[in-house]
């Protein structure tokens, strides 16, 4: 399997401001994704998440808290991922 | 250097509900006005905003605004203006229908009128029988009023500068504020925005604190900025908070979850409420509750590795009563905390809110400053509005569905206020290069390299001094130990650098700028409460566990400077009624 492409320093910044939300949990969420799982993402992959933050924060949040699911399949997989990346694991 | 700069009429700096109220009534008026804004407008905190907005519309129960007036002083623990007071629950009308004609999408009643649903601590006939006040939409009020109102922003051609950090105010040489200096912070350039009027409304801080349910942005920016500017703040150690956020990471758990019949317990399954409050227990009072749960955790029964939290059980309600009642709790408590509440407690501990205190404004969002003795006077173009200002209407407590009504009467009637201020002052005034120097200190002092402490490791202490000495549990010697140590952060600031000097989105960098704010205003709230000898509202101290009103019904002022700490009257006579004397606030 091909590796990820390396990210820049500059793209991960202009991400993290990206990811300053209004809704503390959409800070948790998108941040802690972009520390530990964005850099596995393909190049389609980073694209999507790309695309996602430019939703409202209203509807990100409904989509994570499940409240609704997203239309497009592509961003409710990517909603999940994010979900699973980032949801504590107890021990 | 050469700063490029741009004019205004009207500078606005925080676009939320408060903000974007305000540049509405300006650009609406032809006025030129600039909206300043370090994240994209609509990712403001009010879009987290639920619950609502209150005014007596009477339209499911009967009600009036003299008892939202009645509701709102006592709720306040007398400590509120009573002018003020009268002033935001009149005005709750007018504003609401505005809005409703703006195009928020207020719930609906099947008569077509606007829905209003019973809050905490409303009132019928002055301590009667539960009022219905607060209008809402659905349950995302502030997402549709934050996008209401920035839409018809666009519509009316306010300016936005989406994505720029406030760095300081500046001043002419006579020392009137005339814009602020801010940051593009794509390119990291700086910028100059000078302005006849500026309006500070750039919401909370809870970041102040460790573990808070408020956003990241909510670094108290325009609080930090007006105490550098010399303004002192007013009632900062009234600080809400929650007694059940995730712990370690602030979301809210609603008390709806101990009224369904959760409850507490520490690490050895005790459920410790019972000793602290044998009749209400679990259901005890919001400050009561977290301050027990803080006892817990330092007298070593917390739960968890470090021992620093309290367990909220909940599994014994059954997994139908769960995902019927309480769905977004057990939704949250799996994704935050990793715990499924139906098989397993959530780990919680009391998380921060809500800033009752502020920069002290008056019911026109002109900020004022005292004079002499016993008077003040208005720092002439300078405003503030929102969770940043204090107009003074929650006093040492707010009441629920009183939070987005003062951002958005005080954001109002401070652009109208502006429109007039800028016509009977239409001069631009130039300003002093000393306080440009200032201000761009501010952000050269980031390029020094070498040594010394992490910008981001100081934040983090910070934080963590703030929770333990500043506040739930508010004792004498917890509040002047934490002081010292607060004390010794700050100075180590002096000598905070950061490793990543790069300009474009540098978020590294806006984090140190922020950083300063944080430590400025948490000064604020440390200080005011260490100072204060009484428990009022919000503000609960052990030592003393009574309200004083012979020595304590008064406002508190700090100042940055010394970090010195001065006092002014409670207006007590409102505008057209009767005053309401000081009673025991019982419920």
């Amino acid at each position: 399997m091909r590796q990820p492409d390396p990210v820049t320093d500059e793209e991960l910044r202009r991400l993290r401001w990206q990811c300053r939300r209004g809704m503390l949990e959409l800070d948790h969420l998108l941040s802690g994704f972009l520390d530990r799982g964005y850099r596995d993402l393909d190049a389609s992959g980073r694209t999507e998440f790309l695309a996602l933050l430019d939703n409202q924060d209203q509807e990100l949040s409904d989509w994570f808290m499940s409240r609704s699911i997203p239309d497009d399949p592509v961003v409710r997989d990517l909603v999940r991922h994010i979900v699973a990346v980032v949801t504590p694991r107890r021990t | 250097m050469s700063i490029p700069s741009r004019h205004f009429d009207a500078l606005i700096i925080g676009a939320g509900g408060a903000g974007l109220n305000a540049a509405l009534q300006l650009a609406s008026a032809d006025v030129r006005v600039a909206v300043v804004s370090k994240v994209f407008p609509t990712r403001s905190h009010t879009v987290a905003a639920q619950g609502g907005v209150n005014a007596a519309l009477a339209n499911v129960l009967p009600d009036n605004w003299h008892w939202h007036m009645f509701d709102t002083v006592k709720g306040s623990d007398y400590l509120g203006d009573q002018d003020a007071i009268e002033f935001m629950c009149r005005e709750a009308i007018p504003t609401v229908y505005e809005l409703e004609h703006a195009g928020v999408p207020f719930s609906r009643l099947d008569n077509g009128k606007i829905y209003q649903r019973a809050f905490g601590g409303q009132s019928q006939d002055f301590g009667g029988d539960q009022a219905a006040r607060t209008c809402a939409a659905a349950d995302r009020t502030g997402h549709a009023i934050l996008h209401t109102l920035y839409q018809q922003n666009i519509r009316a051609r306010t300016h936005f500068f989406d994505e720029f950090f406030a760095l300081d105010l500046v001043r002419d040489k006579d020392g009137v504020i005339s814009g602020a200096l801010v940051l593009e912070i794509e390119t990291g350039e700086p910028l100059l925005i000078e302005a006849k009027a500026t309006l500070l409304a750039t919401g909370g801080c809870g970041q102040v604190f460790r573990t808070t349910s408020n956003a990241h942005i909510n670094t108290g920016d325009g609080c930090a900025m007006a105490l550098r500017a010399g303004i002192p703040l007013m009632d900062m150690e009234f600080y809400q908070f929650h007694p059940t956020g995730i712990a370690g990471k602030g979301m809210l758990i609603t008390e709806g979850v101990r009224g369904e019949g959760g409850f507490l317990v520490n690490k050895d399954g005790e459920r410790f409420m019972e000793r602290y409050a044998p009749r209400a227990k679990d259901l005890a009072s919001r400050d009561v509750v977290s301050r027990s749960i803080v006892t817990e955790v330092k007298e070593g029964r917390g739960a968890g590795e470090n021992g620093d939290y309290i367990l909220l059980k909940l599994d014994h309600l059954g997994a139908e009563v769960i995902d019927k009642r309480l769905p977004g709790i057990r939704e949250s408590s799996r994704i935050f905390a990793g715990a499924d509440p139906i098989r397993e407690p959530i780990p919680v501990f009391p998380t921060a809110h809500y800033a009752m205190g502020g920069i002290p404004t008056d019911r026109f969002g002109r900020v004022v400053v005292p004079v002499g003795s016993g008077s003040e006077q208005v720092v002439a173009g300078l405003y503030a509005a929102g969770e940043c200002a204090c107009a003074s209407v929650h006093g040492a407590n707010r009441l629920g569905g009183n939070s987005l009504l003062d951002i958005l009467v005080f954001g109002r009637l401070a652009g109208k206020d502006i429109i007039d201020f800028v016509r009977e002052n239409p001069y631009q005034r130039s300003v002093d290069p000393a306080s440009l120097d200032e201000a761009m200190s501010r952000l050269t002092r980031w390029d020094q390299k070498g040594g010394g402490v992490p910008a981001h490791q100081l934040r983090a202490d910070f934080r963590k001094c703030m929770e333990d000495h500043a506040g739930v549990f508010r004792t004498e010697e917890v509040m002047a130990e934490g002081y010292q140590r607060l004390c010794e952060l700050r100075d180590q600031f002096k000598d905070a650098r950061l490793t990543d000097h790069s300009k474009v989105f540098n978020t590294a960098r806006i984090e140190a700028l922020e950083l300063q704010n944080l430590i400025d205003v948490g000064l604020s709230i440390a200080v005011s409460a260490l100072h204060r000898k009484e428990s009022r509202g919000a503000h609960s101290r052990p030592d003393y566990p009574n309200r004083d009103d012979v020595h304590w019904m008064k406002h508190s002022l700090y100042y940055r400077e010394a970090d010195r700490m001065d006092y002014k009257p409670v207006r007590t006579k409102p505008l057209t009624v009767e005053s309401f004397p000081p009673k025991e606030r019982v419920y």
